[in-house]
C-alpha cells in the first residue's frame, strides 16, 4: 500500500484539509507522499515536509499549477499514479473539480466523500444527503478517494522534516486559464475548523440582519454559516452556504438561527456535536436533530443572548 | 451552435427513502421521480443560451430505464428540440454513464455539454469532470454564470469553498451547473402538448458500445443512527446557560 494525497493550498499556506486526507491516509498504509503542485509554493512544500506520518512530498512548481486548474494537475498526477495504490483528498471544491477527472484518465471509478475506512478497499460514504450510509467495495487497481474533511482530524505536526522531492513535470494543457478570483475576506474562523458554527436562515431577513448571526458568532470566536435560502436571496456570498450541496461542517457547537432544517441543510451540519436551534415555528424540523431549541422569535433573542453572554 | 444536456431520473427530493429488505439497494418501489433538480438547471441554462441566439439547438440525453424518458419529455417540454435515452435497466455507475455519453459527445459533436454538479440520490459530484476527462476538453465545475463569447471560448463563474473564480475555457467544454446558476422556469401547457410531437431516439446500451464492467460493488446501505431527541428550552435565561456550560466545555 502507498498512497498519493493531493495537497490543497494557495501557493502560500498549506490548507488544514491537506493534513485531514493525511489522517485519511494513515488508515490505509504507512507510506505517504503529498504532492504539492501550483506556481511559486515553495512555502506550501515547505509546510507539507512538517506533517507526522508523511514519508515524501512531492513538489511540482510551474505556472500552469498556480491556478489549480483541474485539467493540467489530473493530467500530472495521472503521470504519478502508477507508483500508489491509492490517492486521497479532501472533497472540497478543489478536491472534487480534480480527482473525477484524473479518475477518467485513469479509467478508475472515484469513490466521493468518504467518511469511513474499513479496509483497503471498503469504504463507506453518505448518500441521499446523508439520509442513508452505503458500504462500497472497489475493484479497481488505483483507489481514487475524496473524503469528508470532517470525518477525520487534522495530522500531528512531525518532529522532523521529511523528504523533499521536486518533479520536472510541467503539463499546460492550454484547455483553461483564470481571468479573476474573488475571495471574501472574513475576520471569523474557518467553517471547516471552527470550534462553533452560527447559521442563520431566510427569516433573517435581509443582509444587515445577518449582522445579529455575526455578532453572535463573534462572542464564541466562531464562524458563520447560512441556509441555502439566506444565500439565494443574497444575504451572504455563497461560500456560507452549509448543505448537501454547499460546505460540510462538524463543530462542537452549531446554533441554528431562523433555519427550517430542510433536508439538505441538515445533511452539511448533523454531524455537529451539540445542536441548538432557534426557531419561531415550533414544527420547525431543525428541532428534530437539535439537542437544545428554543421557540423564539430571533430578533426578540438574539440581543437578549448577546447581552447575556 | 449545438448544446448537449445530460439529464438523470432521480427520486424526488421530498421522497424520504428507506433501505431495501436485504439492505443492498434504496427501496424506490412506488416512489414518485424527477429530473434531478441540478439537471434541469443545466437544461434552464441551454435553453436560455438557445433563446439569445439564432442559431441553437438543444439535445437532452438520458442513460438510463425506458421510464427516464418521462423525465426526457420533461426537458422537451422545457424548450430541448430533441431527445435521445441510452437505455438499460441496470444501476451505472458515474464512470459509466460518462462512457455512454462519451460516445454522444463523438456523435452529436456538440460545442458546449451543460450537466447539473450532482445528482440528488448518490451525491458524487464526478459524471461532468470524468466525461470532460474522458473527452479532454476543458472543465467548468459549480458553474453560478456562464458568459459565452464569439472568439471559441467561454467564461464561467464557478462557486468555490472561498469565493468565487471566474475561467475562461476552450470550446468545446463541459460545464456542470451550481444551485445559482438560474432558477428554471415551468413548462408550460402548449409547450408539454408541442413536447409530445418531439423526437426521442432510443438505443439500447449494448447497441451504443459493450457494457463494461462495474468497478464497485455496493455491500449494504444504511440509516444512519439518529440523533437523540432533544430538549426544549422556556426562557433566554436557560439558552444562556446551556450555552455558557457547552462553551466552557468546548474551552
Amino acid at each position: 500500500m502507498s498512497v498519493l494525497v493531493l495537497a490543497q493550498h494557495d501557493n502560500s499556506s498549506l490548507d488544514g484539509a491537506t493534513r485531514r486526507a493525511v489522517t485519511a491516509g494513515k488508515q490505509l498504509s504507512n507510506s505517504i507522499t503529498v504532492l504539492v503542485a501550483g506556481g511559486d509554493c515553495e512555502a506550501v512544500a515547505q509546510q507539507a515536509r512538517n506533517i507526522e506520518g508523511v514519508k515524501t512530498v512531492l513538489y511540482a512548481d510551474a505556472k500552469c499549477y498556480r491556478e489549480h486548474l483541474a485539467e493540467n494537475l489530473a493530467k500530472l498526477i495521472s503521470e504519478l499514479a502508477p507508483d500508489f495504490t491509492h490517492i486521497v483528498a479532501v472533497g472540497s471544491t478543489f478536491g472534487k473539480n480534480v480527482l473525477p477527472r484524473l479518475g477518467a484518465l485513469l479509467n478508475v471509478q472515484p469513490i466521493s466523500d468518504v467518511v469511513a475506512i474499513e479496509s483497503e478497499n471498503i469504504f463507506v460514504r453518505p448518500i441521499y444527503a446523508g439520509d442513508l450510509l452505503a458500504r462500497i467495495q472497489s475493484e479497481d487497481h488505483i483507489k481514487v478517494l475524496t473524503v469528508r474533511g470532517t470525518a477525520f482530524d487534522e495530522a500531528e505536526k512531525s518532529v522532523s522534516l521529511c523528504a523533499l522531492e521536486p518533479l520536472n513535470k510541467v503539463f499546460e494543457l492550454g484547455l483553461s486559464e483564470l481571468v479573476k478570483r474573488q475571495i471574501t475576506l472574513s475576520d471569523c474562523p474557518d467553517l471547516e475548523t471552527a470550534r462553533v458554527v452560527v447559521s442563520g436562515g431566510k427569516a433573517l431577513g435581509s443582509s444587515e440582519n445577518f449582522n445579529l448571526v455575526y455578532r453572535l458568532a463573534k462572542k464564541f470566536n466562531g464562524a458563520v454559516g447560512a441556509s441555502r435560502a439566506a444565500v439565494d436571496a443574497g444575504f451572504v456570498p455563497n461560500e456560507l452556504q452549509i448543505g448537501q450541496t454547499g460546505r460540510m461542517v462538524a463543530p462542537n457547537l452549531y446554533i441554528a438561527v431562523g433555519i427550517s432544517g430542510a433536508v439538505q441543510h441538515l445533511a452539511g451540519m448533523k454531524d455537529s456535536k451539540v445542536v441548538v436551534a432557534i426557531n419561531k415555528d415550533p414544527d420547525a424540523a431543525i428541532f428534530g436533530v437539535s439537542d437544545y431549541g428554543i421557540v423564539a422569535d430571533l430578533f426578540e433573542i438574539l440581543p437578549e443572548l448577546e447581552a447575556h453572554l | 451552435m449545438k448544446i448537449l444536456v445530460p439529464v438523470k431520473r432521480v427520486v424526488d427530493y421530498n421522497v424520504k427513502v428507506r433501505p431495501s429488505n436485504d439492505g443492498l439497494d434504496v427501496d424506490l418501489t412506488n416512489a414518485k421521480m424527477a429530473v434531478n433538480p441540478f439537471c434541469e438547471i443545466a437544461v434552464e441554462e441551454a435553453i436560455r443560451i438557445k433563446e439569445s441566439r439564432i442559431d441553437c439547438e438543444v439535445v437532452v440525453v438520458s442513460v438510463g430505464p425506458a421510464k427516464a424518458s418521462d423525465q426526457l419529455r420533461v426537458a422537451l417540454s422545457l424548450g430541448a428540440d430533441r431527445a435521445i435515452l441510452i437505455e438499460t435497466n441496470e444501476n451505472l455507475e458515474p464512470l459509466t454513464i460518462a462512457k455512454a455519453l462519451h460516445k454522444v459527445f463523438e456523435q452529436e459533436s456538440p460545442d458546449l455539454v451543460l450537466l447539473g454538479k450532482q445528482a440528488i440520490d448518490f451525491d458524487n459530484n464526478q459524471t461532468g469532470q470524468i466525461l470532460a476527462g474522458l473527452c479532454g476538453l476543458a472543465q467548468g465545475t459549480f458553474c453560478s454564470h456562464i458568459v459565452l463569447s464569439e472568439t471559441g471560448t467561454i467564461e464561467v463563474t464557478r462557486e468555490v469553498d472561498d469565493g468565487l473564480e471566474v475561467l475562461r475555457l476552450k470550446l468545446p467544454a463541459v460545464l456542470t451547473a451550481d444551485l445559482r446558476l438560474n432558477e428554471p422556469r415551468f413548462a408550460s401547457l402548449p409547450q408539454m402538448m408541442k413536447a409530445k410531437k418531439k423526437p426521442i431516439a432510443v438505443t439500447l446500451f449494448a447497441d451504443l458500445m459493450p457494457m463494461p464492467s462495474a468497478r464497485t460493488k455496493v455491500l449494504g446501505i444504511s440509516v444512519p443512527p439518529a440523533r437523540k431527541p432533544g430538549q426544549m428550552l422556556a426562557s433566554v435565561e436557560e439558552l444562556v446557560e446551556i450555552l455558557k456550560l457547552t462553551a466552557e466545555v468546548i474551552e
